[in-house]
């Protein structure tokens, strides 16, 4: 900690030293994915940095949903428009990591510019995901997050549930919602956001199941993906079925846009999404009390809980601009990671807290004690040390996966495919794409 | 090609009367259709830093991919569907409007206005009528016994996306249908009346036939709208799913490109679509020079 | 009509008024979206009747925007819109007149291959050669700039067959008397041609400026700076916001005041609009 406020230190000192020379400002643009509240307090962190030293003007720029982004930042790159700091979401990872040549590593940008950064003080869990086969950390962890469980406290009591029990297995989720909806309390049990990170991505990590060889895709571009076993098929039977009962409701592919407003307007009693759709959540929840748990698990598969992994999005930097730039963004990225402007983001949004310093602080502040549940996301992710099946996972195209992913979740249930089919054919089009992937890489 | 039989002799000044406009076809038009076609024989990775040139390779997988067959029968299912529903529905009333002497030019104000509208905007009207929370049109349909689930049925979404393409075209067609009913002479549908046909006899029998270059006109404009001006209506509601069930062509070219960064395959796209609009336009075209006398 | 028949006409009436009605509705409840307070769609069913946030809403939207849904001050991205869709209709009418002339009124090598350089165009629609003429206009250094948003979409074979269509129906005798009196083909365009156009240009004025205020593609592809967003490309940016919800007030009131102006122009300039709409497709 004590490194990182030296940092900002020097940082500003160097302000100070410059102050009052007539050269203009360092413009550094940043392309983000964040709407709604969350994008109202990242300008409130960049202006809080714009503030904190008149060297360098960083600018957000919202570019809608994180494929948008991610894809018109590289659209730029080729018409050499790029921006300096580009937010990618954690399925873009393998894309970015093969781009040699248009990504300037963090920790090398990190090395050039002198700046002081440690990589040992992020959470291992956040970083894992992020770092090569050599344990350097290629881009800057902004906003990480895990799946969590939502649920309708009020609803929980009307339907006479204990509304501090959130539901630990499946089996005792599907038991609360049957009770919830014989009793009228709410019509549907649970929806979930993120079809493809939550229920296959999670539930496999979670169940300490592969989702490709090769150590999930981390070992090289050969990877291929295993997400057909007998415990992913096992649960997409289960929520063909639940849906067909009627205690599940699907809310739309990617995010899942329709999923949320079910659990705002008490329609569904139970939802699970990032644990960062906390701060919506709480904003749209304002009818009813909120609890959180941790995502339910099958008790007959061995090794489950194992952890669950990260999603959410990290900054990359991307080749091409001068280097008093370059020393901008690392000085901003310094700004980034400190305890207070991590601890601030973490414990406003839900995202987990990606350095140990910034989890230290709240609990120091008292924040987890006054807030119950604000910390299930990290005390989820860390719940066990990561094996091979739960470290993350790296695909190329994986952008397109998802979609592949979605789409055959869409077949299960509207019933053109049962659940070991539509893995099958998942499988079958996701390594093609690998396949792709690897050919356009060699 | 005919000209006038008078003309003006210059040398230079015809050039740079057109000079603007071929540059400017040059430069957007035809040197990017170009790179499309080099393109389309390449394969890239998405950050363009590695190239390798496959020949025709990108052609031959996309009619192995099922998708890509599965997009030519969407959009043909599109295309035709938006193409009777937005014709039927606009003849309906272009007939209706036909037999309104006072009215008549205020409903064409009331019924021209949607052409005005974006077909993106189009899209987010009704994509807020049919959300599944708050909107109307699925909450009607859910009194109605129907449940209405666009995320999950491709028959819903299909019908979203062509309710909202036939939307917003039907003040076109109404125009053109009215413009033709207006041009049909009376006197025609008067000795089928004194032969005693009814009504509805005399719209099958007399006004429909005559009306055949008009339908004709607009089937081939419908397709072509329903083809191609139509991406922002897909961008803005289903963007293609679910499962794949509404990505027509136009958006699958975007799709692959711009968010699935295999410009190979999307410009091999590119080039196929081309072909079609040309065969569309030529048809177009002689039949125009048919109807027009040049 | 032959024959008097009360229920046909009741019938037909009746047809119309639910046509209006049905054509009339998407935008009646995206209206009335607008004027209501946010917490109006959390729950349960889109309000009917208007509410009372509506001056609130347009107000915050047209000086504010929502900047963290890429939202810029609605009133920047109508005028960007009202620039684009203006620099699209003038400058298409500019460069197809000047075409359309040389080609009717000179005869010269390559006339028609210039012909058929500019019909081609017509079979290229922005939407299947989006990735290369991206790439051309970024070369060009184009992105984020009005020449960008409007140049590629200026030529245009269209306009170019309306005034070539339309020049070949002038009477020669004009031309004749014309050059009688001395009169190059400049002065001729200028006095003779360009007047007797007026209603023409007009008519391509308002089918143009629908075309240009309405384009979505284009502008979303090529703006990364919220400076030069128009408001039909922003609506989409606020309908997705990630982790979050859209909201439906504040998406209603852009799309309301997106599609104001084009409307206006249909209803206002009605003949000239039915006259434009007519002939260009001919």
């Amino acid at each position: 900690m004590a490194r990182i406020f030296a940092a900002t230190g020097l940082a500003a000192l160097t302000a100070t030293l410059t102050m009052g020379t007539a050269f203009a400002q360092t413009e550094i643009t940043w392309w983000h994915a964040m709407g709604g509240e969350l994008g109202t307090k990242l300008e409130e962190i960049v202006a809080g940095y714009n503030a904190s030293q008149d060297e360098y003007t960083v600018t957000p720029v919202y570019k809608g949903t994180y494929t948008e982004t991610m894809t018109g930042a590289i659209a730029a790159f080729r018409a050499n428009e790029q921006p300096h700091i580009v937010q990618v979401f954690e399925v873009g990872t393998g894309t970015m990591m093969a781009a040699e040549g248009a990504i300037y590593p963090v920790y090398e940008l990190m090395a050039d510019t002198g700046q002081d950064f440690d990589p040992e003080g992020f959470l291992p869990a956040v970083v894992g995901y992020y770092t090569d086969t050599n344990g350097n950390m290629l881009s800057m962890p902004f906003n990480s997050s895990t799946p969590i469980l939502y649920y309708n406290k009020d609803v929980f009591e009307k339907a006479g549930l204990d509304p501090e029990t959130a539901p630990k297995t499946w089996g005792e989720l599907e038991s609360f919602a049957n009770t919830i909806m014989e009793s009228g309390a709410a019509e549907c049990g649970f929806s979930s956001g993120w079809i493809s990170w939550v229920q296959l991505e999670n539930f496999s990590a979670w169940h300490n199941q592969p989702i490709g060889t090769l150590e999930n895709g981390f070992g090289g571009l050969e990877t291929e993906m295993t997400v057909n076993g007998p415990v992913q098929v096992k649960h997409w039977e289960n929520m063909k079925r639940w849906q067909d009962e009627g205690l599940f409701q699907y809310g739309g592919p990617g995010g899942g846009a329709d999923s949320a407003p079910k659990f705002y307007a008490q329609e569904c009693a139970m939802y699970m999404n990032s644990s960062a759709s906390r701060a919506g959540v709480l904003a749209n929840a304002s009818d009813f009390e909120v609890g959180f748990g941790m995502l339910p698990y099958y008790d007959d598969v061995e090794g489950a809980p194992q952890n669950s992994i990260i999603g959410g999005a990290t900054l990359w930097v991307l080749q091409g601009h001068a280097d008093e730039e370059y020393a901008g963004v690392a000085d901003f990225f310094s700004y980034l990671s400190s305890p207070e402007v991590q601890a601030d983001w973490h414990q406003f949004s839900g995202y987990l807290p990606i350095t140990q310093a910034a989890y230290d602080l709240g609990q120091e502040q008292g924040y987890y004690a006054a807030n119950p549940g604000s910390d299930v996301a990290i005390k989820q992710i860390t719940l066990n040390a990561p094996t091979a099946n739960s470290k993350g996972l790296r695909f190329g195209n994986y952008v397109q996966i998802r979609s592949i992913i979605d789409e055959e979740f869409e077949q299960l249930l509207a019933g053109s495919k049962d659940a070991q089919g539509a893995l099958d054919a998942l499988v079958e089009r996701g390594n093609a794409l690998i396949r792709d992937f690897e050919a356009a890489n060699k | 090609m005919q000209t006038k039989r008078v003309v003006f002799s210059n040398r230079g000044l015809p050039y740079a009367l057109l000079a603007p406009q071929l540059a400017i076809t040059f430069v957007f038009f035809l040197w990017p259709a170009g790179q499309a076609i080099w393109q389309s024989f390449l394969r890239e990775d998405a950050f363009g830093l590695k190239t390798s040139f496959v020949g025709v390779e990108n052609y031959l997988r996309l009619l192995r991919e099922p998708d890509y067959l599965n997009s030519l029968s969407v959009t043909g299912v599109f295309a035709v569907s938006t193409t009777v529903l937005s014709m039927g529905l606009a003849l309906l009333l272009a007939a209706a409007a036909d037999r309104m002497i006072r009215s008549r030019d205020a409903y064409t104000t009331l019924l021209v206005w949607p052409y005005a509208v974006a077909p993106a905007v189009a899209g987010v009207l009704w994509w807020f009528m049919f959300n599944p929370t708050i909107g109307i049109m699925s909450y009607l349909l859910e009194q109605l016994g129907y449940d209405w689930n666009h995320r999950l049925s491709g028959t819903d979404a299909m019908i979203m996306v062509v309710i909202v393409a036939a939307w917003k075209q039907i003040s076109y067609n109404f125009l053109f249908f009215l413009a033709g009913l207006q041009s049909i002479p009376h006197s025609l549908s008067e000795a089928a009346a004194i032969d005693g046909a009814g009504p509805v006899k005399r719209f099958f029998t007399v006004v429909l036939p005559l009306l055949s270059p008009t339908t004709f006109f607009l089937m081939v404009v419908n397709i072509v709208y329903a083809m191609f001006d139509t991406f922002g209506i897909i961008h803005a509601t289903t963007e293609g799913g679910p499962s794949q069930a509404t990505n027509i062509l136009v958006y699958k070219v975007f799709e692959d490109g711009f968010i699935g960064l295999n410009l190979g395959s999307s410009a091999a796209q590119s080039v196929i679509l081309m072909v079609i609009v040309i065969g569309l336009t030529v048809i177009q075209f002689r039949f125009v020079e048919r109807r027009v006398a040049y | 009509m032959v024959e008097n028949r009360p229920w046909l006409t009741f019938f037909s009436h009746a047809i119309l008024i639910l046509g209006v009605l049905a054509v009339a509705f998407p935008v009646y409840l995206a209206f009335i979206a607008s004027t209501h307070p946010q917490n109006a769609f959390i729950s349960g069913l889109v309000p009917l009747l208007p509410g009372d946030r509506m001056i609130e809403n347009y107000g915050t939207m047209l000086d504010a925007g929502i900047s963290t849904s890429g939202a810029p001050p609605l009133g920047v991205m109508m005028w960007n819109s009202l620039v684009m869709a203006l620099s699209i209709a003038i400058g298409k009418i500019i460069i197809s007149i000047l075409s359309a002339f040389a080609i009717v009124y000179f005869r010269f090598p390559f006339r028609l291959l210039a012909f058929w350089a500019i019909f081609i165009t017509l079979m290229l629609p922005v939407e299947v050669r989006i990735l290369p003429t991206f790439k051309v206009v970024a070369d060009l250094g184009l992105l984020n700039s009005y020449a960008g948003l409007s140049i590629p979409l200026i030529a245009s074979a269209t306009a170019t067959f309306l005034f070539r269509q339309f020049f070949i129906t002038v009477p020669d005798e004009l031309t004749e008397a014309a050059r009688v009196d001395g009169a190059g083909p400049m002065k001729f365009f200028r006095d003779i041609l360009l007047p007797l156009s007026r209603t023409n240009i007009a008519a391509l004025f308002v089918i143009l400026f629908i075309y240009g205020w309405n384009q979505y593609l284009w502008p979303l592809l090529i703006t990364t700076d919220e400076s030069y967003y128009t408001i039909v490309m922003g609506i989409k940016r606020m309908v997705q916001v990630a982790d979050s919800q859209p909201n439906w007030n504040f998406v209603m009131a852009t799309v309301t005041l997106a599609m104001l102006p084009p409307v206006l122009v249909v209803i206002l300039m009605q003949r000239l609009f039915v006259k434009g709409l007519v002939e260009t497709e001919k």
